[in-house]
């Protein structure tokens, strides 16, 4: 059960632009255990899609070593084997884009099937049917294109889509951030119910601790393509000890007095996450930071573990 | 509980024609907002909000868009019958409003400083005084009161200079210059962060405080309607279905859709996300008979398919659009 399915150790990706290089992720290290979900959260520009895309083999690392079951996957997508491929599945952000529009449903699922030869009957309509089943859509829906349907079924079908390789790691980039909160409800509890079915584990990606909460095992905070803070959901919310975290915390709008009394006291949020050019020297937060020394801006902290399972990378931490 | 009404809005019915039918999209919205009051307006998706409120400001494209029945008072007049030129004049001095996109607000090609001038040199409130002097103090000023740093920098930069915080900034900046007395805000904050989220919700709570102004907050996050309005209508396939002032409808919602929104969002607490509710908003071109709402509600009783539910009142300015309360 606590195998570790992945082990992601000082990833960096870095872009060339012409206006600099563009630190997207910098220097990284974390580890995913079998069938639990990590939750990566920050703020546009910090990185985690690209943390994701790299894993997926979208992008070549920079440097650094991502290991999956003990392989070396550090590679582009087309260096690796069919075989690895069919683990490792992803979901992504919008599936109005993500989708084709001129494919039928049917056709969406059937490609992953063809690909990796996984199709039994001729028709394959068995095997699609089942994806179907699987995510709660009526089987008259493989007819339909996607345009037809909304964007919640919509992003069904994507989710059907990655499992049609029966993968053992999926990643899950913002999945539900842009649909309505009924419809979110809707996809986090069928992609709960099939975690626990198919023994999947997760790497979740988010913007919204609110949801984080309540869908993770671990949290990981990321800020300007670094991890500041890693600890168990539970842990996380009620001893939030990064002054990034606190701030992520307290700035949440919430429904009820309930959640009121679980966020920290109010740090009030300042400054803008600088661009990933520039980054500043020293920790990269110092210029929003509440509780800043004169270290801060020189000497970047490292990770330090404070508790069980329980990191931070801040000079201010007990 | 609520003042004098600035904005009312009486059974408005907006529809679309499109291939194919006629899309009824409003039916019969009631609305008001009164003086100083910050009122919320939550919706999912294509419920009708910005339909709303572009009927208000009358922005809405018309054709295909047609506005078949109902009134929007504003100050006593109604906004629906006089012409258009008095409705600009209106808009100049009384009622603007924040796009929830403000890098499609804001033109790319003008500078922030060309945008912003040209806002206080159509208001109306700046008369005849259309010395180059005042209108750029004006302008900077406005970008002092939204916190930006160096605002004559920031005159001459580009949209594309800035980040998108610093943007919807720039836009509440523009909205609030000329002096309006409503402010209507539509998902100022949808497409940014939260902690810039969280500063500028601060900063447009502060400002209105100060102008005291009338605000319509509308927005699909409950989070947000509950630390920042007074009062709320929780808006269902092209009508109000409650009405109750923020504390009441946070502690006590009635009507099953609110309820069912309000479990569905997920909790700092971690209690895991209940299903709140099923199936998807209709279709507008065959909507459902009686209340909208029946084919998704858990509670659905006969009369709901033939009629629609008025608005019934249950005390504390409390109202429901459901059979449920009808004593």
């Amino acid at each position: 059960m606590t195998e570790e399915i992945l082990t992601v150790k000082d990833l960096k990706k870095y872009f060339l632009t012409s206006r600099g290089t563009v630190r997207a992720v910098d220097g990284i290290s974390f580890s995913i255990k079998e069938a639990e979900t990590l939750g990566l959260v920050g703020e546009s520009g910090s990185g985690k899609s690209t943390v994701a895309y790299t894993i997926m083999g979208m992008y070549r690392p920079t440097a650094g070593e991502i290991c999956f079951r003990g392989q070396d996957i550090s590679r582009e997508a087309r260096k690796r084997s069919k075989a690895l491929k069919k683990q490792i599945q992803i979901v992504f952000q919008d599936p109005g884009s993500s989708l084709n529009p001129r494919r039928s449903i049917k056709q969406i699922l059937e490609l992953p099937l063809k690909v990796h030869g996984l199709s039994k009957d001729r028709s394959g309509t068995q095997q699609v049917e089942r994806l179907l089943e699987m995510v709660e859509l009526p089987l008259d829906y493989m007819y339909k294109y996607t345009e037809a349907i909304g964007g919640g079924e919509k992003q069904m079908v994507a989710i059907a889509r990655a499992l049609a390789t029966d993968p053992s790691f999926v990643v899950l980039d913002e999945p539900t951030s842009a649909l309505d909160v009924s419809v979110q409800a809707k996809i986090i509890n069928l992609l709960l119910n099939l975690q626990r079915e198919l023994h999947l584990t997760y790497l979740f990606i988010t913007h919204d601790l609110s949801l984080m909460r309540n869908v993770s095992t671990r949290v990981a905070i990321m800020y300007l393509g670094k991890i500041c803070e890693v600890a168990s959901a539970a842990e996380f919310f009620q001893n939030p000890i990064h002054p990034y975290t606190r701030m992520l915390l307290s700035s949440i709008p919430v429904v009820s007095e309930e959640e009121e009394a679980f966020k920290p006291k109010k740090v009030l949020s300042r400054g803008e996450i600088p661009s990933p050019v520039n980054v500043p020297p020293g920790c990269s937060f110092h210029l929003r930071c509440s509780v800043k020394k004169d270290i801060c801006s020189t000497d970047d902290p490292v990770m330090v573990e404070i508790g069980e399972g329980h990191t931070v990378r801040c000079h201010s931490s007990p | 509980m609520m003042s004098e009404p600035l904005l009312t809005i009486q059974n408005l019915h907006v529809g679309f024609d499109i291939y194919g039918g006629h899309l009824k999209v409003l039916d019969g919205v009631n609305f008001a907002v009164g003086k100083g009051e910050k009122v919320g307006l939550v919706g999912e998706t294509g419920c009708g909000k910005t339909t709303t409120m572009k009927s208000v400001m009358r922005i809405l494209p018309m054709p295909p868009g047609k506005i078949t029945d109902g009134e929007i008072v504003y100050k006593g007049r109604d906004l629906l019958r006089v012409n258009l030129k008095k409705v600009w004049g209106v808009k100049g001095k009384g009622i603007s409003m924040i796009f929830q996109d403000p890098t499609a607000a804001l033109n790319p090609v003008f500078t922030i400083g060309r945008q912003l001038m040209d806002v206080v040199k159509y208001s109306r409130d700046t008369g005849k005084d259309h010395s180059g002097g005042n209108i750029r103090e004006r302008a900077i000023r406005a970008l002092k009161d939204v916190a930006m740093p160096d605002p004559e920098r920031i005159l001459s930069n580009y949209p594309i200079q800035l980040s998108g915080g610093m943007r919807q900034r720039i836009c509440i900046a523009m909205a609030l210059v000329t002096g309006s007395e409503l402010l209507i805000a539509d998902e100022p904050t949808t497409s940014l962060d939260v902690t810039i989220q969280d500063q500028v919700l601060r900063l447009l709570g502060n400002l209105v405080e100060e102008k005291g102004n009338s605000t319509i907050f509308i927005t699909h996050s409950l989070g947000i309607v509950r630390e920042w309005t007074n009062r709320v209508y929780v808006m269902y396939a092209g009508s109000m279905v409650e009405a109750a002032p923020t504390k009441e409808l946070f502690s006590k919602p009635l009507h099953p859709y609110t309820q069912g929104l309000m479990k569905a969002v997920p909790k700092l607490t971690g209690e895991g996300i209940a299903e709140g509710v099923t199936g998807r908003i209709p279709n507008y071109l065959t909507p459902p008979s009686g209340c909208r709402f029946h084919p998704r509600c858990p509670h659905v009783m006969p009369i709901c398919k033939e009629k629609r539910p008025p608005f019934f009142d249950v005390g504390n300015t409390h109202q429901v659009a459901c059979f449920l309360y009808k004593e």
